[in-house]
């Protein structure tokens, strides 16, 4: 290696501790600013259940929820989350009671491939938490942000709606309709 | 409940596959923990032609971190001749090889792999890495390419050469009515939502165990055997998960070379994953310039086809599609003519992309049958019952079957095409215009051979075997049905193992082949199984079976009992406890046989569809929607008809994509696609989806494949974008002859007289 090199940036970026509350469990630990929430998901507390699909915050197969609210993990720098509370698709399960949204994109086969899945079930789930879409056109205007490849969309809604539905808050789009 | 569910080969089972997906436990290429691991992050090239002249890494490799770069400098040893370098889909050529010399053949060429122990260090230091370039000159722009179009002498194994029949230019200039029409689609990328990665596990004894985004995992072992000179043993590929592909990974792609090469150099374990900028760097649908001629008499009846296309392919290789049969085989047409050519630009090679070649060439040829029946004043969908063919007309053979009339029937009743008013622009609700179009789809039932295994142990399980791949296809959904519809046994009992090269030997999964053929492998398998099941029942003390014949036994419920007397039959468990077996093992492949192949050329085996689509135009702002959609397929046995719905599905939305939304466009100065993103590159969103239905009609085809299963994956998109712009067409009465169907392209055609 050659002497007179300058100091590289990785020098100057010291982890920093930070404590995250995933799935229910508190985690300490110990992070590089430049680490995104989604990379430390995958690369380094192995749940990569959460999906990079562009790493650009376009294709929403990063979706999880932190603090109820559904955001794109490759957008966010984990540092920036210090006493967060995350929940990612292997968080949804109460133990071996699958979410209702999860029974229901099975049922309606929702997905194909299934890379983009987890993504779009936290972004339904955090969609339920907005109590903001009771309409079917709503529903597919609210998860416009989560890519499907396969093309899953209407089985989506569908399983979406469903789950609305058992829980009394789908509305007939009819008003909607009228306008 | 002791009812049993029927779970065999037509029910609509959930995905078997299923509760690993929605759990996120199903682990793709990128997400095989391995301690140790090494990362590369690949560095592009800025330029499309040229030579790097020198590659500036020293600040790259002062990174704390960083523990080595690879270019072709110092890259190891691999083959040095091409043929080494080719798989087994490989079009004929020079496979592009990553970081061979200072070449420089395409706009993002992998120049530099940087390797460091971890992600985010990898990923700085390869944005540090500098080079310059003798830039020569290069051409994107293919329809300046049409002046090098020619036709190879070396063809691709999958082309088939259009067959002319009658005098086609004779009968188009004495035609009294004639349509001629030049349409261009632009490239457009596969774009899966699973970026191309590898995790190369080093295993320390020479092998190496690889987890690839492949559409075929013996195809990247042969691939990786051939170029790095290793045994194929020493080699096993894995893909039990693949995040879409629809194509992308019929090819071994550049990063998976690249990790094994590193992971060679470093003799450490290695992960790749292609940015999504990069998934615009290799294969793309082939931009495509079509002509199509048809002549006809005043009563509609087809009396001349003229067909012709070009499509894209790289300097270096010759990618081909039949883009021109489709058209002709369709139709009943005394006089057709068919050409083919293809024109090299300076990208990466074309490849193939869902439905390759029909989905361009039955479009357009679909939308020029549209363009005739409105200058023959004739209704669209009777247009193409008045010219309907029972055989195929370009081989002059019959089908196994086509009920394509069926799905025009049945596909016009539940869109409601009778009450459609012929004129364009004559339907209108509020201020938008509406459109109902109608188009044909069109695609092979093609059978690939094919071998599993399967092994039943005491306890009445059963695992199935075979290195497919699933896709996303639902290919572990139907190897289970399969083996539940033969030995009887309820699909929790049952485990399918694919997506790995040690297993029995199996094509890549493409060309909508995969369910006809390795569900047939399956069944082979099971009746083995079930063939030594009877055997040894038979050989039980005082056997309640006699010496009945497989025929005259069902397996249901974990037991064999007798057709006739149901009463009489004996557990699977207690055949074996008697016989002192463990289990049973076998393996077998499916192949067409000889029978098969003197039918292969005696008939012609295809998908059909009747697509319907309805779109809804504001003209004052130009916006298009696509409200409705109907896809009547005819595809022979559907073996689960919630999966093959999805497949159906999928192919529409990314037929809407065709139509409206996707185009990877290049900036010619720069030779480079620009729009390399997702928010840039316009896949289909859910809101763009409106209300689709699919409908298989009946058609029963015992010759078709061993199954009589024709296939689901790609004739979904095959027409839907001819019947989405031929509804355009009858909104606006503007035709726009130009993929996709843009804004901006509405707004400046004129409406036809």
């Amino acid at each position: 290696m050659p002497e007179a090199v300058p100091p590289a940036p990785a020098a100057i970026l010291a982890a920093m501790p930070i404590t995250l509350t995933i799935n229910g469990r508190e985690r300490r630990l110990s992070v590089e600013p430049w680490v995104t929430l989604l990379d430390l998901l995958r690369e380094r507390e192995d749940l990569t259940g959460t999906k990079k699909g562009c790493d650009h915050g376009q294709c929403g197969a990063c979706t999880v929820l932190v603090d109820g609210r559904r955001i794109n993990s490759c957008l966010k720098l984990a540092v920036s989350l210090d006493g967060a509370s995350i929940t990612t698709i292997e968080g949804l399960a109460d133990g071996s009671r699958l979410d209702p949204l999860q029974q229901a994109f099975m049922d309606h086969d929702a997905f194909q491939c299934g890379y983009c899945t987890p993504g779009q079930i936290c972004s339904a789930k955090g969609l339920l938490n907005e109590n903001q879409a009771p309409t079917r056109q709503e529903v597919q205007e609210l998860m416009s942000g989560n890519l499907c490849r396969c093309g899953a969309y209407t089985n989506i809604v569908d399983a979406i709606m469903e789950v609305l539905e058992a829980r009394g808050e789908a509305r007939a789009a009819s008003a909607e309709a009228a306008r | 409940m002791n009812v049993m569910q029927n779970v065999g080969i037509g029910s609509a089972i959930n995905r078997v596959d299923g509760l690993q997906k929605v759990t996120g436990q199903a682990r793709y290429a990128a997400e095989h923990p391995v301690p140790g691991l090494v990362y590369g992050v690949i560095v592009s090239g800025a330029v499309p032609k040229g030579r790097i002249l020198a590659l500036d890494e020293a600040e790259a490799r002062a990174v704390p971190g960083v523990i080595e770069i690879l270019t072709h400098k110092n890259r190891p040893h691999i083959a040095w001749f091409d043929h080494s370098h080719k798989d087994m889909v490989a079009p004929p050529g020079s496979p592009f090889k990553a970081l061979y010399d200072d070449r420089i053949h395409f706009s993002g060429q992998p120049i530099a792999l940087v390797l460091a122990e971890s992600f985010e260090v990898a990923r700085h230091a390869a944005s540090l890495v500098r080079a310059s370039y003798e830039v020569e000159p290069h051409n994107t722009d293919f329809h300046k390419a049409q002046a090098e179009r020619f036709m190879p002498s070396k063809k691709r194994d999958s082309f088939q050469p259009p067959k002319n029949r009658g005098d086609a230019g004779a009968a188009y200039e004495a035609a009294p009515v004639k349509v001629s029409a030049d349409f261009h689609l632009a490239t457009e990328h596969h774009n899966p939502m699973e970026m191309h990665a590898s995790t190369v596990i080093w295993e320390g004894d020479g092998g190496i165990t690889v987890f690839d985004k492949t559409q075929g995992p013996q195809n990247v072992r042969d691939y990786l055997a051939g170029v790095f000179n290793m045994s194929a043993k020493n080699i096993r590929v894995m893909n039990p998960y693949v995040g879409g592909a629809f194509g992308s990974g019929l090819r071994p792609q550049y990063q998976v070379y690249l990790a094994v090469m590193a992971a060679r150099m470093l003799r450490r374990s290695v992960r790749v994953v292609m940015t999504r900028q990069q998934m615009f760097t290799h294969g793309h649908r082939p931009e495509a310039l079509q002509s199509v001629q048809l002549g006809a008499e005043r009563d509609g009846r087809l009396t001349a086809i003229r067909n012709s296309a070009t499509t894209s392919t790289s300097r270096y290789e010759n990618n081909m599609e039949n883009v021109v049969n489709w058209g002709m085989m369709n139709y009943a047409c005394e006089n057709a003519a068919g050409e083919y050519a293809i024109a090299p630009v300076d990208t990466a090679t074309s490849s193939d992309m869902r439905a390759p070649g029909a989905a361009t060439g039955m479009t357009f040829f679909e939308m020029a049958v549209d363009e005739m029946a409105h200058a023959a004043g004739i209704d669209p969908l009777e247009f193409r019952i008045r010219n309907y063919s029972e055989i195929d007309q370009m081989n002059g053979t019959p089908f196994t079957s086509k009920a394509l009339r069926e799905a025009y029937a049945e596909g016009a009743a539940a869109f409601g095409w009778s009450r459609r008013s012929q004129a364009p622009r004559s339907m209108k609700e509020g201020r938008e215009l509406v459109g109902w179009g109608v188009a044909t789809g069109m695609w092979d039932a093609m059978f690939s051979k094919t071998s599993a295994s399967a092994r039943l142990t005491a306890n009445g399980h059963l695992e199935v075997a075979s290195a497919a791949s699933d896709i996303g296809t639902g290919t572990y959904t139907v190897m289970a049905q399969a083996a539940a519809d033969t030995l009887g046994l309820p699909v929790e009992q049952i485990t399918v193992r694919l997506g790995d090269s040690t297993l029995p030997t199996a094509p890549v999964e493409g060309g909508s082949w995969m369910a006809a053929s390795v569900g047939a492998a399956v069944q082979l398998a099971c009746r083995s199984v079930a063939e030594k099941l009877l055997k040894a029942a038979e050989k039980m003390e005082n056997s309640p079976l006699g010496s009945a014949s497989l025929d005259e036994v069902r397996f249901a419920g974990g037991r064999i009992s007798l057709r006739d007397d149901p009463a009489r039959g004996v557990a699977i468990a207690e055949i074996m406890r008697a016989a002192g077996m463990d289990a049973i093992e076998v393996q077998e492949t499916a192949s067409g046989g000889i029978s098969g192949m003197i039918s292969q050329m005696r008939k012609s085996r295809n998908t059909h569809s009747a697509i319907f689509a309805e779109v809804r135009v504001d003209e004052e702002l130009g916006v298009i929607r696509v409200t409705r959609i109907v896809n009547a397929v005819a595809a022979g046995r559907i073996i689960n008809p919630k999966t093959a719905r999805s497949q159906i599905l999928g192919g529409v939305v990314m037929g809407i994509g065709m139509a409206m939304h996707e185009e990877s466009m290049a900036d010619h100065r720069y030779g480079r696609f620009m729009n390399h993103n997702y928010a840039e590159y316009h896949v289909p969103v859910n809101a763009d989806i409106g209300d689709i239905q699919v409908i298989f009609v009946d058609e029963p085809d015992p010759e078709v494949t061993p199954l009589g299963v024709k296939g689901v994956g790609e004739i979904g998109i095959v027409g839907t974008a001819a019947a989405v712009a031929n509804a355009i067409f009858h909104a606006t009465g503007k035709r726009v002859r130009s993929l996709p169907i843009t804004i901006d392209k509405v707004f400046d055609a004129n409406p036809l007289p």
